[in-house]
């Protein structure tokens, strides 16, 4: 059993009136690296905010280590057990040396045992060689790098991260990730960071959570949130692109028949026959061939279609094929030229019948 | 022309000699507008810093309060601090009027809503976000506003350039409560005023020169204090 380091019950926070953060229940255990991810506005921010006692909560309870996390001489103590990083450095005007240790200063650490930990600390994140430079002075990864080191220097049990890697350019945020890494698993630190970008948690991540309209919409191990989303708008914002409203037309051995209109699917699962059901594909789990040909997988649903768009993303593809339904595929530039795919292209799809994630319609 | 050049000569020749009278003067100046600033700071950065920290209902009203006194008239802060140091006035019996401790008092009151608008508007000037930083760094309130305050340090730096620049340079207020007495309450402003009302142009540009070296000094360290760089 995972020892449980905070726990969030009942919480509600509002904003000039309006609810924004409503958490029923949040378990975040000893060591463990949880993300938030979900869109703009759905909270995240103001959860951590909120578990790091910098607002104030209408309802609810945040026990750290089982005790309550109140207001007075009790929240201070709990403030200075954890850490923040926000998406701005926020560095004082001052030296990278005097910034790694500003907790420290607080809490009035002498200044002989200080000297170690802060140099320990700017080594972690690569700063140790600007430690005399003024933080002005410093590029803004090395400023995210000074603004970890000073949350780290402190050994907080609890570090809380607030989008840290949205102001970076890719080559800083990729090294700066990587370092990060590197200090939870040597400080075995137990984090929360809320990020929009799903590839950040996924990189760092034990356990997603993703959050919509203030609540905790699912939570769960990273393939667990990515394949197998709890509902159509999570499915979205986990990079699901396919979603097809069908009814299960028979149910054996765990695999359904699909009817999604004009075509069936088979799926596994084992939900009743006349259910209606929700079917999600990733697009990387599409595979795309020539038109007419017959795939020599063991993919179980093969289709014929039409290609309706190409988009590019990145230095991937997006196909839009209509294969009686709409279908939505990744490929590559190489698949492109080797398929000479355009606009009206004849191809065939196959996914497999567990690429195919069902949930049970909702109706709200 | 030539009387200009006669001036500046004088000028120089008062201001190489080192004569008594100029730098008795000179040295009263500065020694009021200096501590005038200097209590104006007190007063001044508590102020700013608790109102910009604060939010209470009234409060735009006191901000452009103070806003409103940076710009007042020295002139009007004159009549009122003599109306209140008058003999029958409300602080009459401590027979202030026309001592160079009026003028200081006059001055502070002068400086304290412009040091207090220059700290009020730089601290709120500070991220909020950094405020939840100081905290989440485990900062008590205390710690708090002295690490916001220590961040400001340079415009407030400018506050107090501010401060005293206005109050050297002010001649309404110290000609009425400290009444220009030779030797005990003239200050180089009220020494222009009124040697040039003699027509001794001579001594009346020197004290200008001087004046207006100090003017430049600070000017230069305000806009050096500018320029520079905003951290991360």
């Amino acid at each position: 059993m995972k020892e449980t380091i905070l726990s969030v019950r009942g919480l509600k926070v509002s904003r000039g009136g309006v609810p924004v953060l409503d958490i029923q229940e949040l378990d975040v255990y000893a060591g463990e690296f949880l993300s938030l991810i979900g869109p703009n506005g759905a909270g995240k921010s103001t959860l951590l905010l909120s578990l790091a006692g910098l607002i104030k909560r209408d309802k609810g309870e945040i026990l750290f280590h089982g005790r309550p996390v109140e207001n007075g001489a009790r929240l201070l103590e709990y403030r200075r057990s954890l850490a923040m990083v926000f998406q701005e450095p926020l560095l004082f005007d001052s030296t990278v040396y005097d910034n790694v240790a500003a907790g420290l200063k607080l809490r009035g650490t002498e200044r002989k045992k200080m000297r170690p930990i802060v140099e320990e600390n700017m080594e972690l994140f690569a700063v140790a060689h600007l430690s005399s430079r003024s933080a002005r002075k410093i590029s803004g990864g090395e400023a995210q790098r000074t603004s970890l080191a000073r949350a780290f220097a402190t050994n907080p049990e609890l570090i809380l991260l607030d989008e840290p890697f949205a102001s970076l350019d890719p080559p800083a945020k990729e090294s700066i990730i990587g370092d990060l890494g590197h200090a939870m698993h040597i400080k075995k630190t137990t984090a929360i960071m809320a990020t929009h970008d799903r590839r950040d948690a996924l990189r760092l991540s034990d356990r997603i959570a993703v959050m919509e309209g203030g609540r905790i919409a699912q939570i769960g191990a990273p393939v667990e949130v990515m394949y197998q989303p709890v509902s159509e708008s999570v499915a979205q914002f986990v990079g699901i692109e396919t979603t097809l409203e069908g009814k299960v037309r028979s149910s054996a051995g765990g695999i359904m028949q699909v009817d999604v209109g004009s075509r069936d699917i088979l799926c596994t699962g084992d939900f009743a026959p006349g259910e209606q059901v929700m079917c999600f594909i990733r697009p990387e789990h599409v595979t795309v061939y020539p038109g007419g040909a017959r795939p020599d997988s063991s993919a179980r649903n093969v289709f014929t279609g039409t290609v309706l768009k190409i988009q590019t993303i990145g230095l991937l593809y997006r196909l839009s094929i209509d294969c009686g339904f709409m279908l939505s595929a990744h490929v590559t530039q190489q698949a492109m030229e080797d398929l000479r795919l355009a606009v009206g292209s004849p191809v065939t799809v196959a996914f497999k019948a567990t690429s195919v994630h069902v949930i049970r319609k909702s109706w709200d | 022309m030539e009387l200009i050049l006669e001036g500046i000569k004088k000028a120089f020749w008062l201001l190489v000699t080192f004569d008594p009278e100029v730098l008795g003067i000179t040295w009263l100046s500065l020694r009021v507008s200096g501590l005038a600033t200097f209590f104006s700071l007190f007063i001044g950065i508590t102020l700013g810093t608790a109102v910009a920290l604060t939010r209470f209902p009234g409060r735009r009203f006191v901000v452009s309060v103070i806003n409103t006194g940076m710009g007042v008239p020295p002139v009007v802060v004159g009549l009122f601090v003599t109306i209140f140091l008058w003999r029958n006035g409300p602080l009459g019996f401590l027979e202030l009027l026309y001592t160079p401790t009026a003028i200081i008092l006059a001055q502070a009151v002068i400086a304290t809503p412009i040091v207090a608008g220059i700290s009020l508007a730089s601290i709120q000037k500070i991220p909020e976000a950094l405020r939840l930083q100081i905290l989440a760094l485990g900062a008590t309130r205390i710690q708090m506003v002295w690490l916001l305050v220590k961040e400001a340090r340079l415009p407030l730096l400018a506050a107090v350039m501010a401060g005293f620049g206005g109050v050297i340079s002010e001649v309404g207020a110290s000609i009425m409560v400290g009444g220009n007495i030779k030797g005990y309450s003239r200050v180089l402003t009220t020494a222009t005023v009124m040697e040039t009302g003699r027509g001794n142009f001579d001594v009346a540009i020197a004290l200008s020169v001087i004046l207006l070296l100090f003017t430049f000094i600070i000017n230069a360290i305000f806009t050096s204090i500018q320029q520079r760089e905003r951290p991360r």
